[in-house]
């Protein structure tokens, strides 16, 4: 007897833009959709976020749209996965609202968590009042009060927090932080038009459609000055300003300089709370903690295990168009598994 | 005063807090593709002058966006204004004509 | 300034120390230019707080300064080291306490060497039995004197008669704290607080009633360095790294600093009157005397009433009277240069630019 797409169940575990993304291409297909979001709203990291780069798209308005049109998904928020047990054909996934669903394929649509920055002990976030990171500035630029932004004359972004960086475990690039400190150089320029704006960088990676004109507009138009080196400590003079050293490589000399506001570009980092859902399953992870798919080149949205598929940033740093894409990719290797069985 | 046969080293580091931007700032206003170096290496990889001299058109403009005006008119010192870096410049700027300006504006008192 | 979140770092970083029968190892520099601060040290713990501390008469420097001077390679380092840890062994003790920065930064590396290349360690055995004739097995607990300071500090503070507090004021004398570049920056794990916010000082200090400086040069080294200083034509880095700390701390007014490192300690002192003579500036908020530069063990040692005359303090190059004046110790002036049975020792030249008592 021919099973209909809609007698299929999907639950797919948390609810950023790959999650969202994801259960409307599927829910598009006629499947049944369950959408599981611990936080108490739709959206991920989206949700702390301002204005997208490279345009300076409002956030608010991918997500709106995103959420615009749910058709039939079964969403919750504030719920999370409590069990999860394989069966002989799909999965059982309990969830803390208890519900019991009996799902044919599960998606991780888990993401990442942002680099706890105070992990670069160096750079003293937590420590020093005026060092933030670029959620803190992000919060700040929607209008929540940061009490360091306090008209700062001196400000500088340091790229890398927590990306390349082996002494912290995290070997790879987190491909937005770039981007990220480029537009948010302009941002804060846009503000304070007098301050003086540093970016402490490794290597732009502007690697995006748009990025390259952002990066140009920001050295010509806002007059942002880009150092290469990476800053290596940070500590406060006698007035709480911030004393910062990097080395500027292109000159091949030290360089210190005395800042009113330091923004730490934290990178991506494995989201701790796919591990217990990881072990469950036997999902094989990567030295870093991310997901580790089937594989990278031909099959990045399936997994090791059986009916069980990644989308977005659970399985590395990805942008939010790569995220997007994932995510409908995601629902067509979920279809042609769900149609094979 | 004692002379113990050693002393206090003078600092070779950047200290951004001691750059009085002001010329800087002339300058980018006059040339505003100073701003726009991406510190490629091509203009100084192609210049004539840079096998037999320190003349290094990246450097000057690094240099001076970090105060360090001296060393960077020391090199311009060499140029010969062929125009040669303005061939190969990715960015499009005008380093003859940015040269020139920076003579210009640093050599006022 | 969030100190919560120096806490949190500290929590990271805590470190087991047992609380008595210790073996203790000195230090070269320590005894020969601030004898009184190691007597000062083994009196405070054996005698004020009860503890048994065994001293062999038989051991031996590590060999630290001139493995680190590259004149000797490792493995004599580690034959010496092997065999302070039998003499250890035969004294029937497990927790081993060195007074030396440096010092404590070798054995920590040649512990973790060990533990990383067993084969190195066997060798070692072989070497220290065709030396001597000796066995040896590693401690069970590796401290540095002033993580012993650290861990009784609230005794120190209970037994204190001059509290770090200004008199005049009222308020907290402001204190450097200086930790030797071998404690933590080697091994941040095997130290209290870590390498970027040291606790083991600083806790020392706020328990005794001073409030720690935090300033920009906080974490570089004090210039001493060993090939930098060794050889004279490099002295001039170990004099500008020097300076460099004492150009960025003087804005706080620092009234004292305190150290955990015989090198630091010497270096810090030393070179403040190398720096009066070659350019005329002296630190500190009493003109022209400099800044007080003294040990842990020298600072509880005050704090708890030890008189500053035996203890050794007119070794130090800087006159630590101002000090003692805002501490409101009691002192006699004129016991000085006074050595034992109130014998005469002369009266050492006064610097041109950095003045004595």
């Amino acid at each position: 007897m021919e099973i209909s797409n809609q007698q299929r169940n999907i639950v797919v575990i948390g609810g950023g833009p790959a999650g969202i993304e994801a259960s409307r291409a599927l829910d598009a297909m006629g499947y049944t959709v369950f959408l599981v979001e611990r936080d108490g709203r739709l959206g991920g990291h989206l949700c702390r976020w301002d204005r997208l780069f490279p345009y300076g798209t409002p956030a608010e308005d991918v997500l709106s749209q995103l959420t615009a049109s749910m058709g039939r998904i079964k969403w919750f928020t504030a719920t999370e996965v409590t069990q999860v047990n394989k069966l002989e054909r799909g999965y059982n996934v309990i969830l803390s609202n208890g519900l019991s669903v009996l799902a044919d394929a599960l998606l991780l649509t888990t993401g990442f968590t942002l680099f706890n920055a105070s992990k670069k002990e160096e750079y003293g976030y937590g420590i020093y009042d005026r060092v933030i990171t670029n959620a803190d500035l992000e919060d700040w630029f929607s209008g929540i009060p940061v009490p360091a932004v306090d008209n700062p004359r001196r400000i500088g972004f340091v790229h890398c927090v927590g990306s390349r960086d082996e002494k912290v475990g995290n070997r790879y690039c987190s491909k937005v932080c770039c981007a990220t400190a480029v537009k948010q150089a302009c941002e804060i320029k846009e503000k304070f038009p007098d301050a003086v704006v540093y970016c402490f960088y490794m290597d732009l990676r502007m690697f995006g459609r748009g990025y390259e004109d952002m990066y140009l507009e920001a050295q010509k138009k806002y007059g942002v000055i880009f150092v290469r080196g990476r800053v290596s400590e940070v500590s406060e003079d006698k007035d709480g300003h911030l004393f910062v050293k990097a080395e500027d490589t292109l000159s091949g000399k030290p360089l210190r300089v005395t800042l009113d506001l330091l923004v730490l570009m934290a990178g991506m980092s494995h989201n701790r709370a796919v591990d217990p859902i990881a072990r469950t399953l036997a999902l094989s992870t990567m030295e870093d903690g991310f997901l580790k798919p089937k594989d990278s080149l031909t099959a990045a949205q399936a997994s090791y295990c059986t009916g069980v598929f990644y989308a977005g940033a659970c399985t590395g740093p990805k942008t939010l168009p790569e995220t997007m894409a994932e995510a409908r990719a995601a629902a067509t290797s979920i279809h042609e598994y769900l149609q094979e069985q | 005063m004692i002379d113990f046969g050693y002393g206090i080293s003078p600092s070779s580091a950047i200290n951004l807090d001691k750059f009085d931007r002001t010329k800087f700032e002339e300058l980018a206003r006059e040339e505003p593709d100073v701003l726009k170096c991406m510190a490629c290496g091509s203009c100084a990889a192609s210049c004539p002058t840079a096998g037999h001299s320190d003349m290094n058109l990246r450097r000057v403009i690094l240099l001076l966006g970090r105060g360090r005006e001296d060393e960077a008119l020391r090199m311009v010192s060499h140029c010969m204004l062929c125009g040669k870096c303005l061939i190969v410049c990715p960015r499009g700027i005008n380093t003859r004509h940015l040269i020139l300006s920076v003579t210009k504006i640093y050599q006022k008192k | 300034m969030n100190y919560e979140g120096k806490k949190k770092i500290w929590s990271e970083f805590q470190k087991e120390i047992p609380d008595d029968k210790y073996f203790y190892a000195r230090s070269c520099i320590r005894q020969n230019f601030n004898p009184g601060a190691e007597q000062a040290f083994l009196d405070i713990v054996r005698n004020r707080f009860g503890k048994d501390f065994y001293e062999d008469p038989l051991h031996t420097t590590c060999g630290g300064i001139a493995y680190h001077s590259d004149t000797t390679p490792e493995e004599t380092s580690m034959t010496i080291i092997a065999r302070q840890f039998s003499l250890m062994n035969q004294a029937g003790y497990r927790n081993f306490v060195v007074s030396c920065v440096t010092s404590f930064g070798l054995h920590s590396e040649i512990l973790q060497t060990w533990e990383e290349h067993p084969e190195i360690e066997e060798k070692i055995h072989e070497l220290l039995w065709k030396a001597c004739k000796r066995e040896f097995t590693k401690p069970d607990f590796l401290m540095h004197s002033s993580d012993i300071m650290y861990h009784y500090r609230f005794l120190i503070s209970e037994q204190a008669k001059y509290p770090l507090i200004n008199v005049y004021s009222g308020e907290p004398l402001k204190v450097v704290e200086h930790i030797g570049c071998h404690y933590s920056k080697i091994f941040p794990s095997k130290s209290v607080g870590g390498a970027e916010y040291p606790r083991v000082l600083a806790g020392l200090v706020e328990a005794l009633g001073g409030s720690v400086v935090d300033y920009p040069e906080r974490r570089h080294c004090c210039g001493f360095g060993f090939r930098q200083y060794l050889v004279k034509a490099n002295r001039g880095y170990s004099l500008t790294n020097t300076y460099k700390k004492f150009e960025s701390m003087e804005p706080f007014h620092p009234d004292l600093i305190i150290t955990n490192c015989p090198g630091c300690n010497y270096f810090l002192d030393r070179w403040q009157y190398v720096i009066a003579e070659t350019t005329g500036k002296t630190y500190g908020d009493t003109p022209g005397y400099g800044i007080p530069v003294l040990s842990s063990e020298e600072v509880a040692a005050l704090v708890m009433g030890y008189d500053p005359w035996d203890l050794g303090l007119q070794m130090h190059q800087v006159a630590v009277e101002p000090l003692l004046d805002k501490m409101g110790v009691q002192y006699d002036k004129s016991a000085k240069y006074k050595g034992p049975g109130g014998k005469d020792l002369g009266v050492p030249a006064s610097p041109a630019n950095i003045r004595i008592f």
